[in-house]
């Protein structure tokens, strides 16, 4: 579905992806993993087209991403962090996102919205927000056009137990309809719960790319924080 | 013979006044009247229509006979008028010379001409064709005429002791050499100019080798060159004097002792117009004149001995411009408001005595409450310095940064001429 | 495009320094016509402010406001939209608001005591002022990541057109006395906006009068229906390009 060939980028002196190739597939839920600084995030942002690769090029479905926009109307993107124009009230920034997605024979899916209860505090402007309701909006907002890739980043930091298993439900249940998602974190418990593969980055280039199960099978552990900790020990650290 | 009596009696008024102008003229007048009196018996009077040659008539018309013209239109061609005599319009009788010649050549003295129009007065390039011209005469009366669209309104040359007065004179401005001026005298003495009012001429009133004469209560307006201009003309006072919207305002030049006071001059605004340009002037007094929303309201060159006080400068773009070779000039007792510049120099103005004046620009302070300012101002800007240096500097005219300049200036003064200065500025405007 | 304009529009209007901003033009317009009897004196006073609070506000409300809306941005790229589409309506919303502000400040108290031809002028003049250090505002903001050196560039940007160039023109002046400069004072007076607009409605308050041969150069220039035409338009390629350019940058920029 996605498909990443040889991709670099440097930021000044730092590289930070170095000649990266992935082939992510639909219905795939792929743990995006790596110490601070391995370029997740900028692998991420290159997949979106935030960062534009100084080499290599990422196709979408078969087609490259340089200089298009159409093919982000099939991902659902969830920030680390949302920043929202503070004056803005929530339904506003439905609307907005309304506005801009939605084409006539797209079904909504509410269900986070629902979930969350968000449509009790549509009123609210957004810079009057707490982090963990910010969030509720940007995974409401990621899943709401019902995209058939998601892209979560940090999805459960900062919420509380109870929404953070709503959301995982949430995820499983995407993941169960055959949708690619993509998701970095820092809980290993939790993607040891939703995630099929693990992409484990190291200064830019593909460590491994796996299926849990393999992983767990290759070193015997039966959680995958264990089994991550196992392999970062033998893998040589460069920098 | 009633009308004529009753008539004679008026002229007398006339003379009565103008009497009192000229005292020195009075035993001549007093022998004059006495004269007049006994010719009353055989002067005739003359009830024209528009039906019959006016210059017929007056070549007819014996010395001191009466020509009353009726209301109506006379196509008239040139009328030398070479005898006293006195011509009268009732409702004001329209001369029409369609732009052939000049209407009246008064030769004589002792004319009367009174509320008659004049009309379409031709150029020339040759002779000043004008709707009166007198040549060499003396007490000689205009009084309350119109003039419209002439080459030359009143032309008054080498005459002395005559009186204009009331006269309307509207012309029909084309390019400054197609156009005259609205009364014009030449090398004339002891003359009144009052209450007349002149428009879209070159000068309202042009004076050249004019002395000892009184220009007064005059509204000279919309001139293509000047309201008043007037040069080698010395001893003339003028007052009450309205000089406004004219192409370049009022030019005094190469003169002594003139005397100015209660003039107000407006509105002239233009790339060379001045509310009043003063070029080699000496001996004068400018007094208790307004000077309001002129591109410059003084301009002086070679201006020397001269009083300017009382006089009130108001939205000028330059209040004054001070040629350096001006010298022993006095301003004092004067305010300055609302004036882009107040002062502007070509370079170390001195000698002149500046004080009390009142400078709207003024940020001193006054601890002894004497009304006087305890620091001198300069009004000379660092901006004006500059611009009199470089005139395209002028593009910068209200942007931030000369405000800037102007304000370190002031704060620490460098560059602005250290001569020109008030002493004693006044904290409030005087009631002028 | 204007599906996002019209959302950063409503959240900007409803910004507290926005309204303090309108209020101040608001009350300083007011004060400045009814102090004046001539109405063209307030206008004069008027102008002096325009030159200096509008470019000033405009930038650096701008470019603070951009790097507060980074993640937002951000987070727009990430929707099927194209990064230009993204970047113009934040300008057109951080535009419009500030022109609204200035219009209401600035514009109302004009109409209602000043009146005429020069009124208009200067209004227009403040208005195209606004969007083109607007539009600098952006340069600024996408030249650097950085919000500290962003603003520090927005505010020596302001200082060039409002204080430095005119230096440097004086200064040019002053060693160029000797040659006719009318014609190249009229080059170096488009190429600041603030000039531009400055000339422009001086130019329309007949000070010319006052400004001797360069006036009558800058005169004969402005006064026709043509000049001023041109100067409109070199004032509105002064909103046009730098928000091309860092448009352009924008599109290719790393989020």
């Amino acid at each position: 579905m996605i498909r990443t060939e040889a991709i670099s980028k440097s930021f000044g002196k730092l590289n930070v992806l170095r000649e990266l190739s992935v082939q992510l597939e639909a219905g795939r839920v792929v743990a995006v993993i790596g110490p601070n600084g391995s370029g997740k995030t900028t692998f991420i942002k290159t997949l979106l087209g935030m960062v534009i690769p100084d080499r290599g090029r990422v196709l979408f479905n078969n087609q490259t991403i340089t200089k298009q926009h159409t093919y982000r109307s099939q991902i659902g993107y969830m920030p680390q962090i949302g920043h929202y124009p503070v004056n803005l009230k929530i339904k506003q920034l439905f609307e907005m996102m309304i506005d801009i997605r939605k084409d006539a024979t797209m079904q909504l899916d509410e269900d986070l919205v629902a979930a969350f209860q968000l449509k009790a505090l549509f009123e609210k402007p957004l810079g009057t927000l707490s982090g963990g309701t910010k969030q509720k909006v940007s995974a409401a907002l990621a899943f709401l056009f019902n995209p058939s890739v998601l892209i979560l980043d940090e999805p459960t930091a900062g919420l509380d137990p109870l929404s953070s298993e709503v959301l995982k439900k949430k995820i499983q249940k995407e993941y169960q309809k055959g949708k690619l998602i993509l998701i970095t974190s820092h809980v290993m418990s939790d993607l040891d719960e939703l995630a099929t593969d693990v992409l484990y980055l190291q200064d830019g280039s593909v460590q491994f790319y796996k299926t849990i199960t393999e992983l767990k099978l290759e070193t015997g552990e039966s959680k995958l924080g264990r089994v991550i900790a196992q392999l970062m020990s033998k893998i040589p650290q460069m920098s | 013979m009633k009308m004529t009596i009753k008539y004679k009696t008026r002229i007398g008024e006339i003379r009565h006044r103008f009497i009192r102008v000229n005292p020195c003229l009075i035993c001549v007048n007093l022998c004059a009247i006495v004269f007049a009196l006994a010719l009353n018996l055989q002067a005739k009077m003359w009830k024209v229509t528009p039906t019959q040659n006016l210059k017929q008539v007056i070549i007819q018309a014996n010395a001191h006979d009466t020509l009353l013209i009726q209301k109506g239109l006379y196509r008239t061609e040139n009328i030398i008028i070479d005898k006293p005599l006195t011509l009268i319009g009732q409702h004001y009788p329209v001369l029409d010379i369609q732009f052939k010649n000049e209407i009246f050549t008064v030769k004589s003295s002792d004319v009367i001409i009174k509320g008659i129009e004049f009309r379409n007065v031709g150029m020339t390039s040759m002779i000043d064709w004008a709707a009166i011209k007198v040549l060499e005469a003396s007490n000689v009366r205009i009084v309350n005429n119109r003039i419209r669209n002439c080459y030359f309104g009143i032309y008054l040359s080498a005459s002395d002791h005559c009186l204009v007065q009331g006269n309307d004179i509207e012309g029909n401005p084309k390019e400054e050499q197609n156009t005259g001026n609205g009364i014009h005298a030449w090398k004339c003495d002891s003359i009144l100019i009052q209450r007349n009012h002149t428009q879209g001429h070159r000068d309202g009133i042009y004076f050249e080798f004019v002395t000892n004469s009184t220009i007064q209560h005059n509204d000279s307006q919309g001139n293509i060159r000047y309201g008043l201009h007037f040069m080698f003309s010395h001893n003339n006072g003028y007052f009450y004097n309205h000089f406004h919207r004219n192409g370049a305002g009022v030019a005094v030049m190469y003169t002594k002792f003139v005397t100015m006071k209660h003039n107000v001059f407006e509105q002239n605004w233009g790339g060379a117009a001045y509310g009043l340009l003063l070029k080699d002037i000496s001996d004068s007094h400018i007094e208790h004149n307004i000077f309001k929303t002129n591109t410059v309201g003084v301009y002086m060159e070679g201006c020397s001995r001269s009083v300017f006080t009382k006089n009130q400068f108001i939205e000028n773009g330059y209040a004054l411009r001070v040629q350096a070779n001006c010298d022993d000039n006095s301003l004092t007792y004067s305010n300055f408001c609302g004036n882009t510049f107040d002062v502007a120099t070509n370079g170390e103005v001195v000698l002149n005595h500046v004080s009390h004046n009142y400078w709207d620009k003024y940020e001193g302070y006054d601890l002894n409450r004497d009304g006087i300012g305890d620091v001198p101002f300069r009004p000379v800007s660092l901006y004006a310095t500059v611009i009199e240096r470089i005139p395209q500097a002028m593009m910068l005219l209200r942007s931030f940064t000369v405000s800037l300049l102007d304000r370190i200036e002031k704060i620490i003064p460098t560059l602005t001429p250290e001569g020109m200065k008030d002493e004693k500025p006044l904290l409030k405007p005087l009631k002028l | 495009m204007n599906k996002i304009t019209k959302y950063v529009l409503y959240d900007i209007i409803r910004n507290r320094f926005v309204m303090g901003y309108t209020l101040l033009l608001l009350v300083i317009g007011m004060s400045f016509f009814s102090f004046e009897s001539d109405p063209n004196k307030g206008l004069l006073s008027l102008l002096n402010i325009i030159l200096m609070v509008v470019p000033l506000v405009s930038i650096i409300f701008s470019t603070i406001h951009f790097y507060n809306s980074y993640e937002f941005i951000e987070l727009m790229s990430a929707q099927p939209m194209s990064r230009k589409a993204i970047f113009l309506s934040e300008y057109m919303g951080v535009a419009t608001s500030l022109s609204l502000a200035f219009l209401v400040g600035v514009g109302l108290p004009t109409l209602a005591f000043g009146g005429g031809e020069s009124s208009l002028i200067l209004i227009m003049s403040g208005f195209l002022l606004t969007l083109s250090f607007v539009s600098l505002a952006f340069l600024a903001s996408v030249i650097t990541r950085d919000k500290a050196k962003g603003i520090g560039l927005a505010l020596v940007i302001w200082f060039y057109f409002s204080l430095v160039y005119d230096g440097l023109v004086l200064s040019i002046l002053f060693s160029f006395n000797d040659y006719p400069l009318e014609k190249a004072m009229l080059l170096l007076t488009a190429l600041n906006p603030t000039d531009l607009a400055r000339i422009m409605v001086l130019m329309k308050m007949d000070i010319s009068a006052l400004m001797g041969f360069t006036g009558a150069v800058f005169q004969d220039f402005f006064s026709t229906n043509y000049g001023l035409l041109v100067a409109i338009f070199i004032l509105m390629g002064w909103v046009v390009l730098p928000i091309t350019i860092a448009s352009q940058i924008f599109q290719r920029k790393d989020l």
